[in-house]
């Protein structure tokens, strides 16, 4: 007779061996990026193509600089952590271990890059 | 170490090329994870528009005009219903981790949301920006 639980038999057996917290971190930034997607869009789209001194109005005004600045970090990890989701499901070994660095990089970078632009035109 | 027992375990739904006929709640999953590996492009853009931004008028004008070129719309419009169906397909998701909607029919029916709400979306996007 086995005294082992099914759920402790279950534990760690999927492809990335361990992810409550993560799925529930997708469904938390998920819901926050369904409330600011909508009026980031329409803010970036008509800054788009509105020629310089129109976009540099657009983005040192506070509310379009921090919606864009949250987007930008609630996106970003988003993006790295449902990515990486995908590389532990068609991935293994060492391909799975650069490709998971590869996106956080690519996310801390585009960050890192998009508030430094914030703070540089808000100032 | 122990000797592990080894357990039929179900067929997954990732080897769906070779053994698994493509239905419609497999499609309209997988692109999903397309639309949001995609939007990596656009990320691009959009970073190094703000760059230009705040780099200076100059730079700002040769950014722009790539972004705005002929490559660069195609891209923010394939980008504009990429983000739309991820939208919406996120939505599905959340649907389904609440457990309901899990019925055939209903989860094609929002699979078909999915699909025609995107574009349905995009253009009212299109539409409400340029005006």
């Amino acid at each position: 007779m086995r005294y082992i639980t099914d759920r402790k038999r279950a534990v760690g057996k999927g492809s990335a061996h361990t992810g409550a917290e993560h799925h529930w971190f997708m469904i938390v930034s998920s819901v926050a990026l369904a409330f600011m997607m909508p009026a980031w869009i329409f803010i970036f789209g008509n800054a788009l193509g509105s020629g310089y001194d129109a976009a540099l109005a657009t983005m040192s005004r506070p509310f379009p600089a921090i919606l864009t600045a949250l987007v930008l970090i609630v996106g970003m990890m988003h993006f790295h952590k449902g990515g990486r989701v995908m590389i532990e499901d068609y991935t293994a070994g060492t391909t799975r271990k650069v490709l998971i660095m590869a996106y956080v990089a690519f996310s801390y970078v585009m960050i890192a890059c998009g508030l430094f632009a914030l703070v540089k035109i808000a100032l | 170490m122990a000797e592990a027992k080894r357990i039929e375990r179900p067929l997954s739904p990732f080897m769906f090329v070779q053994y698994y006929r493509l239905q419609l709640t497999a499609v309209t999953s997988v692109m999903i994870r397309i639309t949001g590996n995609a939007m990596m492009v656009a990320v691009l853009l959009l970073i190094w528009w703000l760059l230009a931004l705040a780099a200076g008028p100059e730079y700002f004008e040769t950014a722009e005009w790539w972004i705005t070129s002929f490559v660069g719309d195609l891209i923010m419009f394939g980008s504009l219903w990429a983000i739309w169906y991820h939208y919406l397909g996120g939505l599905r998701h959340l649907v389904f981790d609440a457990g309901k909607g899990l019925d055939i029919e209903t989860a094609e029916k929002l699979g078909w949301i999915c699909v025609y709400g995107s574009v349905v979306l995009t253009i009212l996007t299109v539409i409400i920006i340029w005006l």
